[in-house]
């Protein structure tokens, strides 16, 4: 085990992946010889050379498409798209094509791929580099998504989309890359060092897609959350006093249903939070889910904590960041329920 | 003196339009042997008039000349011949076939067989072909049977595509086929990324992509010719200018004031323009970005100047929009009657073994088509159980597609 905060531990992730299969290959806009705006690929391309790590054009659409046709070929690239805000010119790339191309083919051909995107905010980023995309792509069918919410999850999930013969969008909390963070702005910055899930092993392992994992067990509410939500959640149920079980979903498609409706079946009030916008986004699809499923075990209705539907209001962050102080609140209101 | 100094928008226009009759004698067409043939390492620079003029071989007498005459020997040219013919044939019954109900649509490919005949013949079989819904003749060219094809066409249950997709849109791995989208343009970026993997694999293959000079508007095709200059992929980049797109002439493609070569050069690598209805000329530039892709120089874009004598699809109407004659005055004629002409000329054809051909082709058609509309046809069945709708999505089914499935199921239970 070594401590790693979640850059280490992605970085550590694909270094495994490169040693272990000549087809993994790494590519991106400043990925190369620089390591990456975030620092996710330092060192791989000095350690496996230019023809596996190397710089991309600035065209997310012509990235995934190349991806695609590698994927077709037999290689398992890697994309990093910079930011996730900058993922939409390869929408039609990822929804028509890479989502179906298994499907059309009857299985002639799929797109093994993975793409990397730092996502959400908390880092005054503006609206151009604090959104939440996952719900439009967990509504592709085809498309699997997944958001680790610590450095171990991390490693291992990537290490698995990486191996997985579909396509995977691996959407990376950008505000946990140095160090856990729970809303409360205001206090100094953590690191991962001291976080138990910051010991992370050097060699390979994989957590498997479409298993939730317990943050905290609990017997009075199920908070369901993924990414920096589960830290926050953690915060919230501390500062409540209330004895919540904060499921971390890692994994939004496929979903660890049973997971859920076990816990939700146990406490009966379920709480939803996610950074993005609200409107038809990812919770909307949990609570209809516990609806269908764990109605009659429900003492309360369901809430949703979320991003307000704005665009992300650079100098309003923590206005617009569903912090510590709302999910409590929600808490609150569903425990009075 | 009122001066207008006001702005105008210009819309490009088709030069004609029905009740016109058509007159392409503006069209600058070079004679056939002018063009020059750079050495397969050419620069982007080197190519400058070839993206601006027209690689000809067969002249109007049948005989090939100049530089870029493959010498290509008469078992070929009649392999050639074969093909594009046995496209046609089988264009011909299946656009039948759709008007007899057997099948929701089609799309012919007729004045165009040279663009995919020759450049499969050009090419190795095991060269990966992105294609456009209107290169049936690779598939053709490639002796895979049409029988294959025309259960696709109705969705039957040899279907392979499982009732998935459009007609046409084929999906064939063993016959170097890649999976046809049938959205445009998207695939002509992922034969580049396929080119960039055989490159990577330190393989042989590479890779062929075709796109119509209306989809080479999308933002695709520029991607597919920045990655394909900044790497050097092993790929040949084929625009197919049939001057129509559906309804809208190539001018509105961004064609009226340069080619569609023309572009390549921009990005650095050579662009040239053929004359997509002459198999000579077709099959040696083909060749030659064949040879330049496979020895580490790079892509070529080939611009294939044809036009469309087809309706974009059964479901289009080309006289509501233009000559219904348009075609017969297309002044580089047809690819098939050319190659005729050519073998005719050379003492390597006749009449006779013409008509037997055709005859021979139409008989084999037909009995496939017969074959294959016993096994189910559109609307009709039988075709593979519904159930299997759900399969492919993720190489595993997940939970909420099994419910989904079942769901399905209780459902077909219901049913009396």
């Amino acid at each position: 085990m070594t401590s790693m905060n979640m850059v280490q531990a992605l970085n550590s992730a694909m270094d495994v992946m490169l040693a272990r299969d000549t087809n993994v290959l790494i590519f991106g806009e400043d990925v190369g010889f620089f390591g990456g705006v975030f620092r996710v690929t330092e060192g791989l391309q000095q350690r496996y050379g230019e023809q596996r790590v190397f710089d991309a054009p600035i065209a997310e659409s012509g990235q995934i498409a190349v991806a695609i046709g590698m994927g077709a070929y037999g290689l398992r690239p890697v994309v990093e798209c910079q930011f996730a805000d900058y993922i939409y010119p390869a929408f039609d790339q990822l929804v028509s094509e890479a989502a179906r191309l298994r499907y059309r083919s009857a299985g002639e051909f799929n797109a093994p791929i993975t793409v990397r995107a730092p996502y959400g905010g908390g880092i005054f980023g503006g609206q151009t580099h604090s959104q939440s995309p996952e719900g439009l792509f967990t509504h592709v069918c085809g498309l699997k998504t997944v958001i680790p919410s610590n450095p171990y999850d991390a490693k291992g999930l990537l290490i698995s989309a990486i191996e997985d013969d579909d396509p995977v969008l691996f959407f990376e909390p950008k505000r946990l890359y140095a160090g856990p963070f729970d809303g409360h702005y205001e206090k100094p910055v953590e690191t991962w060092a001291k976080h138990p899930a910051g010991e992370v092993p050097a060699g390979y392992y994989a957590i498997p897609l479409g298993k939730a994992a317990v943050a905290r067990a609990g017997e009075a509410l199920t908070i369901l959350a993924y990414g920096t939500m589960v830290h926050v959640a953690l915060a919230a149920a501390a500062e409540t006093g209330v004895d919540a079980e904060i499921l971390d979903l890692r994994s939004l498609m496929p979903m660890d249903i049973e997971a859920i409706t076990a816990s939700v079946e146990k406490t009966g009030r379920c709480l939803i939070v996610h950074e993005a916008t609200r409107t038809s986004g990812y919770g909307a699809e949990l609570s209809a889910l516990v609806q269908e499923r764990c109605f009659y075990h429900l003492e309360a209705p369901i809430l949703r904590v979320t991003g307000w539907d704005t665009p992300y209001p650079r100098e309003f962050e923590w206005e617009y960041f569903p912090g510590p102080l709302r999910v409590a609140e929600a808490i609150r209101k569903i425990m009075a329920g | 003196m009122k001066h207008d100094s006001s702005l105008r928008l210009h819309i490009p226009e088709s030069r004609f339009r029905p009740g016109d009759v058509p007159d392409f004698n503006y069209l600058d067409l070079p004679k056939a042997g002018d063009a020059k043939r750079p050495a397969i390492d050419a620069k982007a620079s080197q190519t400058r008039d070839l993206a601006y003029g027209l690689v000809r071989v067969i002249d109007d007498q049948g005989v090939p000349i100049g530089p870029w005459d493959p010498k290509l020997d008469p078992e070929t040219l009649r392999k050639g011949l074969r093909y594009m013919l046995q496209t046609r044939v089988f264009d011909d019954r299946m656009f039948k076939a759709q008007r007899q109900g057997k099948t929701p649509f089609y799309m012919k490919c007729t004045g165009e067989e040279a663009v995919s005949v020759a450049q499969a013949l050009a090419i190795n079989r095991d060269d990966m072909c992105f294609a456009s819904y209107r290169q049936q003749g690779l598939l053709v060219a490639r002796d895979w049977p049409v029988f294959d094809l025309m259960c696709q066409i109705y969705s039957n249950g040899l279907d392979r595509l499982k009732g998935r997709q459009l007609p046409v849109l084929y999906s064939v791995r063993e016959a170097g086929f890649f999976s046809l989208s049938g959205n445009l343009g998207t695939q002509f970026p992922q034969a580049v990324g396929w080119a960039m993997a055989s490159a990577y694999k330190r393989d042989t293959k590479i890779a062929a992509a075709w796109i119509g000079e209306g989809a080479s508007a999308e933002g695709d095709f520029h991607q597919a010719l920045t990655f394909a200059a900044v790497y050097h992929a092993p790929v040949i980049l084929n625009l197919v200018n049939n001057q129509w797109a559906i309804s809208s002439s190539q001018g509105v493609a961004g064609g009226e004031e340069t080619t569609f070569a023309s572009r390549a050069v921009g990005f650095g690598f050579p662009g040239i323009r053929v004359d997509g209805n002459d198999f000579l000329a077709v099959y040696a530039v083909s060749r030659w970005a064949a040879e330049r892709a496979r020895s580490n120089h790079g892509p070529t874009l080939i611009e294939h100047f044809t036009y469309r004598a087809a309706p974009h699809s059964t479901s289009d109407d080309p006289s509501r929009y233009r000559p219904g004659d348009e075609y017969q005055h297309w002044p580089l004629g047809d690819p098939i009657i050319r190659l005729k002409a050519h073998l005719l000329r050379i003492g390597e054809w006749d009449e006779a073994r013409h008509a037997a051909l055709t005859a021979e082709l139409e008989e084999q058609v037909d009995t496939a088509n017969k074959k294959a509309q016993k096994l189910g046809v559109h609307g009709g069945g039988p075709y593979h159980d519904p159930s299997t709708m759900f399969e492919d999505v993720y190489k595993e089914m997940p939970w909420h597609l099994r419910e989904q499935q079942a769901e399905l199921a209780h459902f077909k239970e219901k049913k009396p």
